[in-house]
């Protein structure tokens, strides 16, 4: 099984953890990942909003890269990229207009790109093209007992929902149950906003966003939240101690890439899966789960 | 082919077909056509100068053929034709051209809908030296009418016919009638309690000699056309004896099953297996619920309901009946369903306790509902702030985008009924625009603002039990945008009831068709002509009214179960009914009888001579489909009005400019 991989930015610098625990997992399951060859960001959520053609031409020269690269589908771990890049690739199918512009743009470079490159969550590569059958049978630390409260996030199955039930995702309930886990399925914030970009330019609405996640972790009870996206990441987990000192909570809930407690179960060393890089610990999670 | 003298009318329809076609140039055109002796241009030909036109040509000028160039068929082909035989011209010498549906509303530019409009035009003209003088077939009518659905509108529909001295038979699914109708508690904007208007009109039905209830009944199959349907009536076996039943109930109570969801409570109470669904219940039955009888499910019981029956009623071995009945006309009135909120995630239904549907929220405040009225929480509290959301399901394009009509009214009696029950407690209603549209609706609204209930114009988001404050902890928050102040609000309350729009029933569609007619883009059924049919199909003879048309409030439900039991009784009032003789002959000269036909034909209308060895049609079973024309290896089967040279000669027509 190969697939051509787009780390994003994020994986990069802040994000490096879910970069790294990916590498890990995919060899884990005997899935062959080849980095993009010169890649550029995917231009992300906010570079859409102001200038759009902008956007999709400089996340189609990501994809016409990988469709002179190979036939393998281009494998994305981060949200906001998978999102993007799907979204450019739905546009110009729809649109004679963006197809033009956007090849327009291409041609400029000498590049040009049809609209037909597969882009995949790295999720739907594990449920889909892996299958939990085969993830179950390398399980070798069960998760059994923890409770994990799966987040989503907005961009995970919105809009599209090309894997996933855009209003009520499960896969990442599926997953985590196939490793044993003692899932939170009712987590109610699944699907809430972590206010993304919000925290650098309007802090109060991020924390209290985040507030409401952290609170409803701990209702829950929750051991630990898994996340697929850098920027869901840091906010949930990295701005914790603000939101702590903003609302007068104690949260000191662990947040981890969902390849993280993946890599775990499947016996990978915590070094190998960029732990020890969060502000909140995990120590707790692995201690929790049994040897 | 003989000398055909055509005359050609072309209809501006306003500006329908004029805005769009140039009308005097295809009316030039026209007039050049082979065989065309006149070529007029109207106004609005469908009118009485406009029919005029036609029958004068005949009379005056000896138009042997005519052609009106003008709206949809199956809108005035019948108008047009009775002109045409008014002015002495048999009726099927005359031809339709859509240039509208088919040309002028749906081309952007006008010059291609000219060149368009002449060809549409042309295929007519030159097919019509063709057409056969046609003469309709008469058939007897069966005076009996069957309504099928026993809520309101079809106990309404029943009791109108029956006044009437008509037989009708009112087929149920359900082992009583009363609908949605009967759940209700109050009915907007009166505030009448919907038993004490509508028990009355049950029981009228229940003992009326013209009425021949068939409750817990279904229909299976439906043969036949108008005036003469063949309807088969499924009797579903209810395991007691109906005539010795005497409804007291006692075996309801000796049943030792006691925990079966109560379909008419929405599940919030417990019935037992024997059952009777509602105390007021027509016919006042019991039924054993086969699915959940221990001795129905082959399981070990002591049978204590057959103890406690006096009249010795129950009966095990009971089989469901099929049986065939014969009626003139049919009047549906299957109702609807309440949009389930499940997948609307957000709200939380079903997953967090106190966030309730509309339907659900009827029976807690029904005085016979499992709260025996009392409008409490599920920990029996009653609660002290109340959100009524909305829109649910309706008006958005995920869901069902039409607006469901009655949501806004029953949200505001809602809102009524909290504050009667228990004025302490404060009323959010969180609405996109208030549609109180009906009489004395508006007055309604009016009266519950000065109630004191508060009124969030915007959707609201989402429920969530995540409380962020000590004000919101334990309760349930509703988030929503107050777009009047431009503010987000978090309302934390102790229930949420969501008002959930109404829905096709899911079956419609297979229901449909078993009648013989169709539904329209949101699955409710069509109706022939949104406007001046509403209560037809497109099957004659098949009526329909009510929810099952397009989700309506209860005076507009009723007054439609009037209008379509005066269609009905027009039609079964009549001895005979003129069919359209549109319909497929097999000529025995070639026919070889392979079969072929006869068993592809939808409505048994072909049957095999087996003393002549060829297949022949009953011309009062067939409906003109043309799936035997098409089907024949030899061609043999035609179909009058649409013989193969009359449409070689449309499309040569088409073609030829």
């Amino acid at each position: 099984m190969k697939y051509l991989y787009y780390p994003g930015c994020s994986a990069e610098s802040t994000g490096k953890a879910y970069d790294i625990s990916t590498r890990t997992v995919m060899e884990k399951l005997g899935v062959e990942l080849a980095e993009l060859d010169d890649w550029n960001c995917c231009g992300a959520t906010s570079y859409f909003s102001t200038r759009e053609i902008d956007s999709f031409a400089i996340a189609a020269r990501n994809l016409s890269i990988a469709q002179q690269q190979g036939d393998d589908d281009l494998c994305v771990i981060c949200n906001a990229c998978y999102t993007t890049l799907a979204k450019t690739n739905r546009y110009m199918a729809e649109s004679a207009h963006v197809y033009e512009q956007v090849n327009g743009a291409l041609n400029a470079v000498g590049r040009s790109y049809d609209g037909t490159k597969p882009v995949r969550h790295i999720m739907d590569v594990l449920i889909n093209d892996v299958g939990l059958e085969a993830i179950e049978s390398k399980v070798t630390r069960r998760l059994t007992g923890l409770k994990v409260a799966p987040y989503y996030g907005c961009q995970y199955s919105r809009p599209i929902g090309s894997f996933d039930d855009t209003e009520d995702p499960q896969t990442m309930d599926r997953f985590f149950e196939a490793l044993g886990a003692d899932v939170l399925t009712d987590f109610p914030a699944k699907l809430k906003c972590c206010g993304g970009m919000m925290m650098l330019t309007n802090a109060d609405v991020a924390l209290r966003l985040c507030h409401e996640i952290l609170k409803s972790a701990k209702d829950m009870g929750a051991d630990v939240i898994v996340a697929a996206c850098p920027l869901c990441e840091m906010n949930m987990e990295g701005y914790q101690p603000r939101v702590n000192s903003a609302f007068g909570t104690d949260y000191n809930i662990p947040v981890m890439y969902f390849t993280q407690l993946a890599g775990l179960a499947l016996g990978a060393d915590p070094k190998q899966l960029g732990l020890g890089m969060q502000a909140v610990s995990c120590a707790p999670v692995l201690a929790a789960i049994p040897a | 082919m003989a000398e055909e003298k055509i005359g050609v009318y072309i209809c501006h329809c306003g500006t329908n077909i004029a805005g769009k076609v140039d009308v005097e140039e295809v009316t030039r055109w026209a007039a050049e056509q082979p065989n065309v002796a006149v070529a007029r241009e109207y106004k609005y030909m469908c009118s009485d100068p406009g029919q005029d036109l036609i029958k004068q040509d005949i009379q005056e000028h000896g138009i042997t053929r005519a052609v009106v160039a003008a709206c949809s068929p199956t809108m005035h082909e019948p108008t047009f034709r009775k002109a045409a035989g008014d002015g002495g011209l048999n009726p099927y010498l005359l031809q339709m051209a859509n240039i509208r549906e088919h040309c002028s509303w749906v081309t952007i530019d006008g010059d291609a809908a000219t060149e368009k409009a002449k060809r549409i035009l042309g295929a007519q003209i030159h097919r019509l030296p063709l057409n056969l003088p046609l003469e309709p077939i008469e058939v007897p009518v069966n005076p009996n009418v069957m309504v099928v659905g026993g809520g309101i509108a079809g106990i309404e529909a029943a009791l109108k016919l029956a006044a009437t001295g008509k037989k009708v038979y009112l087929v149920e699914r359900d082992p009583s009638i009363g609908g949605h109708m009967a759940m209700f508690d109050k009915t907007f904007p009166t505030l009448d309690c919907a038993a004490c208007i509508l028990t009355p009109k049950m029981s009228a039905a229940g003992k009326e000699p013209n009425i021949e209830m068939l409750a817990y009944s279904e229909v299976t199959q439906v043969d036949g056309y108008v005036g003469n349907f063949k309807v088969k009536v499924t009797k579903k076996a209810r395991y007691v004896d109906i005539d010795k039943c005497t409804g007291c109930a006692l075996c309801t109570e000796a049943c030792v099953v006691r925990k079966v969801p109560n379909e008419f409570d929405q599940g919030l109470s417990k019935r037992a297996a024997a059952y009777i669904p509602f105390p007021q219940a027509v016919p006042l039955k019991a039924t054993l619920d086969p699915t959940r009888c221990l001795t129905l499910t082959g399981k070990k019981c002591k049978q204590p309901c057959v103890a406690a029956c006096g009249p010795a009623a129950i009966d095990f071995d009971q089989k469901d009946e099929e049986i065939e009945l014969e009626v003139g006309a049919i009047i549906m009135a299957t109702g609807f369903q309440l949009w389930d909120p499940t997948p609307e995630t957000r709200y939380s239904y079903g997953k967090l306790d106190n966030v309730i549907s509309s339907l659900e929220f009827e029976r807690i405040s029904n005085a016979s509902g499992p709260t025996g009225g009392h409008i409490v929480c599920k920990n029996g509290e009653p609660p002290k702030s109340v959100a009524i959301l909305h829109c649910v399901g309706s008006r958005d394009e995920n869901y069902q985008e039409f607006c469901s009509r009655v949501c806004c009214m029953y949200s505001l009696k809602f809102a009524h009924l909290i504050k009667e029950h228990l004025p302490e407690t404060e009323v959010y209603e969180c609405y996109i625009d208030m549609r109180t549209y009906g009489k004395g609706y508006e007055e309604f609204y009016k009266r519950l603002m000065d109630e004191g209930v508060h009124f969030i114009r915007g959707r609201a988001a989402e429920v969530s039990d995540v409380g962020l404050t000590p004000n919101e902890e334990g309760h349930l928050v509703v988030k929503v945008e107050d777009t009047l102040l431009g503010v987000t609000r978090r309302l934390p309350v102790d229930m949420v009831v969501l008002s959930s729009g109404l829905a096709p029933r899911a079956d419609a569609k297979s229901t449909a068709q078993i009648f013989g007619f169709g539904c329209s883009a949101n699955g409710f059924y069509l109706e022939r002509h949104p406007k001046l049919e509403p209560v037809s199909t497109v099957t004659d003879g098949i009526f329909i009214a009510g929810c099952c048309q397009y989700p309506k409030d209860i005076p507009d439900t009723v007054a439609q179960a009037g209008a379509a039991a005066a269609g009905a009784l027009a039609l079964v009032d009549n001895a005979t009914v003129k069919v359209e003789p549109t319909i497929s002959y097999i000529d025995p000269e070639k026919c070889s009888g392979c079969h072929i036909c006869v068993g592809l034909c939808p409505h048994a209308a072909i049957q095999y001579n087996e003393e002549k060895g060829v297949a022949e049609v009953i011309e009062a079973a067939c409906k003109g489909c043309g799936v035997c024309v098409a089907a024949c290896g030899s061609g043999v089967p035609q179909q009058r009005g649409y013989l193969d040279e009359q449409i070689f000669a449309e499309i040569e027509g088409a073609l030829a400019l």
